[in-house]
């Protein structure tokens, strides 16, 4: 009986180290925070009906990039965690961490920065702009949008739930390669708590790659053809491209591993003719798409920043486009350098390495296009603009580092080193991350009406570059010496003063992060000097910025017609020579309910996921159930629209000019 | 404003539907790794019966037919038709499932169980998978007879059997690449 409903708990598996204790406790101390707040200030009601069920892309994109900073924030206390075991464990000093604690830690690191930070951050912005900048209401499929977002909340959840619940995380590397992620060699449940996270937070991710594609296609504004979208819907377009190429491949390859682990099956064991190899070259179908995922959505935003800020239109908008659908197909052809080393071949191994140098034709079109767009601009040194040219300067090293790693005579000496290491953090830290740095602070006064501080923005910057510098220039050299990743001990006392510097790096970098917070309190702190309710604070040019700041919740109140590309900028020109606007008359237009439906379903798919994770059948089999009868009953709801009628949509049209012209 | 979604549904549903063959993708490849990889147990060439396959295929074609029918005579507005065609559907889909349900059981029995060997694994996971998304399809189908009856062949009905319909097209495209790279090349190969 006991284990038909606990499965593998026990009394022993709950709590007992430091850290677990003290995560059980943070996080119990956080939620009885939150709970108070909203109970003293009477919102529990107001959360539910304004946000947690709302079906509305800004409101849905806020709720992401909440989550994704939270996460954000968890990765980096893994990392500097790293970071310190790194720099004292050497010689006859083993650090203060124990070996298999160290590797849980890389493992959460890893996953959390790339599933749960950059993804959450890049959905978010996209559930923010991509509407707008299309001139659509909504997302294609309202329903799959929140519904993939609480997907993602319960992977979240999932992966930081054995601080809670119990047992440890995979000690594996963030891909849990097999055959280590067999159940021969990683017994416990942390692999199976990495399977049900990732799996219940990559459908989040299909479902929202699905629907990002679909509106694209077919939600765009009429006179808005493909060659005149802005080039941050065009990237991801691109990347929701890949999303739903991808994830399916993620999804079977981790189903496969699941069922060697649960039904002992042998599609990657070391006997019965398993293949571990097979899952390696699965995980990497994947896996390096997922690289362009994350990027590609940040070369889109900035394009619009450095169009923005130079008043002049991009350069070479065609090859621009062309060029990242060029990275979108090339990027599914190169898996096979992640593993040179495997003994594929020479000629199959010179076939891939040659395919991933030539990415770099492709992304050297976008970096020339964007450098002559300011080329004789006006330009005007904002902060987001600062972001793009440090990321000009990181990328633009990571890149040739990246080059040089896809050759595979030199990959077989610096494969698995801190060499790589040290690359890839260059491109997803100075190429995807600051890229979303650069787009938060682009589009905060779209959402917010205020602008942040630029001042503490630059300084924050200025942190954040020579921080990054340091901390990762020392582990290009490292990787040289012979520095493997993931070392929890070293004994040649010569890298230690490399890893030190490497920490002091990071410092650096966690002051650019305060300044960063304390960005956003002084700004909500001044917020009536930086007001802008005009809508077009920075003077831009798509169409996000037709409408006013923050936008309504129907976003336009009558869709705009598109007679080019930089469709606003022509709106303005258009203005100034024939500044009598034309009689606007509204008429009714659907929008959909909210719906609790999505929250409910990934409630019953984190129940499932955990009873799995526990072999608790018998619960796991009340989350199927559950997860069904909400699948059926949402079916059979036809009326999940309502309508807004033009008089509705008239009196809210002149309640909002009266508050932006008050 | 029904066709404009229509239109969004399709597409979706179209885009999704590649995303799960895909799916099947990765579970053909790790077949076509492991096939061999019999571990000294039994190969495919001595395991499957074909005239017993030949049969299940012939029922999952020809209920692939009258879901067709039934989508014409939906159409039509031919409540009657549509009913009686889905429920041979189901039927047809349930004695396929029942079939390869007894393959297996009788695998089972006969001691080819799916962790003797790399081989009988690949295979079990994709027949199996196929199977679960007929069992799916099912369910789908007596839920989409139901909503049928209760509300009649609305817009919204004849939207839910095209798409229900899409996919069963799409499983018996599957079937017929797992009848002929498992079970043909098992046995001729």
């Amino acid at each position: 009986m006991w284990n038909l409903l606990f499965g593998k708990l026990t009394w022993n598996s709950l709590p007992h180290v430091w850290y677990t204790i003290g995560g059980t406790l943070t996080l119990m101390l956080m939620g009885a925070v939150a709970a108070a707040v909203l109970t003293y200030t009477k919102r529990w009601k107001w959360l539910w009906n304004e946000w947690l069920t709302s079906t509305d892309p800004k409101r849905i994109g806020i709720m992401y990039i909440i989550v994704a900073l939270l996460m954000l924030f968890r990765g980096a206390l893994d990392a500097i965690m790293i970071w310190m075991q790194q720099a004292l464990s050497v010689g006859s000093s083993t650090g203060y961490l124990s070996a298999d604690h160290f590797q849980q830690i890389f493992t959460a690191h890893g996953d959390i920065m790339v599933f749960f930070a950059t993804m959450g951050l890049l959905v978010g912005l996209m559930n923010l702009v991509v509407p707008l900048q299309i001139g659509a209401r909504d997302l294609a499929f309202p329903f799959l949008n929140t519904l993939g977002f609480w997907l993602y909340v319960a992977g979240a959840i999932l992966i930081n739930m054995f601080f809670v619940f119990g047992g440890d995380f995979a000690a594996t590397g963030w891909l849990a390669q097999a055959p280590l992620s067999e159940l021969q060699f990683s017994p416990g449940v942390g692999v199976d708590y990495w399977i049900w996270s990732l799996q219940v937070s990559g459908l989040g991710s299909l479902l929202a790659g699905l629907n990002f594609l679909v509106t694209i296609l077919k939600m765009r504004a009429p006179g808005m053809t493909l060659m005149r979208m802005p080039l941050f819907v065009w990237t991801t377009l691109c990347s929701s491209i890949l999303v739903v190429t991808v994830f399916p491949i993620l999804a079977i390859t981790i189903a496969m591993l699941t069922l060697d682990r649960y039904l002992g099956m042998h599609f990657f064991t070391t006997t019965n003719g398993g293949n571990p190899m097979m899952y390696i070259n699965l995980i990497w179908m994947w896996g390096h798409p997922e690289v362009y995922i994350l990027v590609l959505p940040s070369f889109g935003i900035f394009s619009e920043v450095v169009s923005t800020f130079s008043h002049k239109k991009l350069a070479g908008y065609t090859s621009q486009v062309l060029a990242a659908i060029f990275v979108t197909i090339l990027s599914l052809m190169v898996w096979l350098h992640h593993f040179f080393t495997m003994g594929a071949g020479a000629d199959v191994n010179a076939i891939f390495g040659i395919s991933t140098m030539i990415i770099a034709i492709p992304t050297g079109v976008q970096i020339f296009n964007w450098l002559s767009t300011m080329y004789r601009g006006r330009i005007v040194l904002s902060s987001s603009l600062y972001w793009f040219l440090g990321f000009v300067a990181t990328f633009t090293f990571g890149g040739i580092a990246g080059v040089l790693l896809a050759s595979p005579t030199a990959d077989y000496q610096l494969h698995n080193s801190l060499f790589l290491v040290a690359h890839f953090h260059t491109m997803i830290v100075g190429g995807a991350l600051f890229g979303l740095f650069a787009g938060i602070t682009y589009w905060f006064p779209k959402f917010m009406g205020f602008k942040l501080n630029e001042k503490l923005g630059k300084t924050a910057f200025w942190f954040w570059l020579t921080g990054f510098f340091l901390a990762f220039i020392p582990l290009y050299i490292l990787g040289y010496m012979g520095a493997t990743r993931r070392l929890d001990h070293y004994t040649n006392p010569a890298w230690q003063p490399l890893f030190i510097i490497s920490v002091l790096g990071f410092m650096v970098i966690l002051a650019g992060v305060t300044t960063q917070i304390l960005q956003i309190i002084i700004s909500i702190k001044n917020r009536k000097q930086n007001m802008d309710l005009s809508g077009d604070p920075w003077d831009a040019r798509n169409l996000e910025w037709a409408t006013s700041s923050p936008p309504p919740f129907y976003n336009y109140a009558v869709i705009p017609e598109v007679h080019g590309r930089d469709a606003f900028w022509e709106m303005k020109k258009e203005m100034k020579e024939n500044p009598q606007p034309a009689n606007v008359e509204y008429k009714d237009f659907e929008l959909p309910k909210n719906t609790p439906f999505g929250i409910y379903l990934a409630g019953f798919a984190l129940l499932f996921g955990f009873a799995m994770v526990w072999h608790m059948f018998l619960i796991a089999g009340i989350g199927f159930v559950g997860m069904m009868v909400c699948l059926i009953i949402r079916a059979f709801d036809e009326e999940t629209e309502y309508i807004l009628t033009a008089q509705e949509i008239a009196k809210l049209e002149q309640e909002r000019k009266d508050h932006i012209y008050a | 404003m029904h066709e404009e979604k229509n239109e969004k549904t399709f597409l979706g549903f179209w885009i999704y539907l590649m995303t799960d063959l895909l799916m099947f993708a990765g579970l053909f490849a790790a077949f076509i790794v492991l096939r061999n990889n019999t571990f000294g147990g039994v190969g495919g060439s001595q395991i499957f019966n074909m005239p017993f396959v030949l049969v299940e295929t012939l029922f999952l074609l020809t209920s692939s037919f009258t879901c067709g029918v039934a989508l014409l005579l939906a159409h039509e507005k031919k409540l009657k038709g549509v009913i009686a065609m889905l429920c041979t559907t189901f039927l047809l889909g349930a004695g396929f499932l029942g079939m390869e349900l007894y393959e297996f059981s009788h695998l089972f029995s006969e001691g080819h169980t799916y962790q003797k060997s790399a081989f009988l694994s690949s295979y079990f996971a994709l027949v199996g998978t196929h199977g679960l998304h007929i069992t799916a399809g099912l369910l789908w189908m007596l839920i989409l007879i139901i909503f049928i009856l209760k509300k009649g062949l609305t817009q919204g009905g004849i939207r839910k059997i095209t798409l229900m319909s899409l996919f069963w097209h799409f499983l018996d495209i599957v079937w017929i690449f797992i009848f002929t790279i498992v079970y043909l090349m098992g046995v001729a190969l």
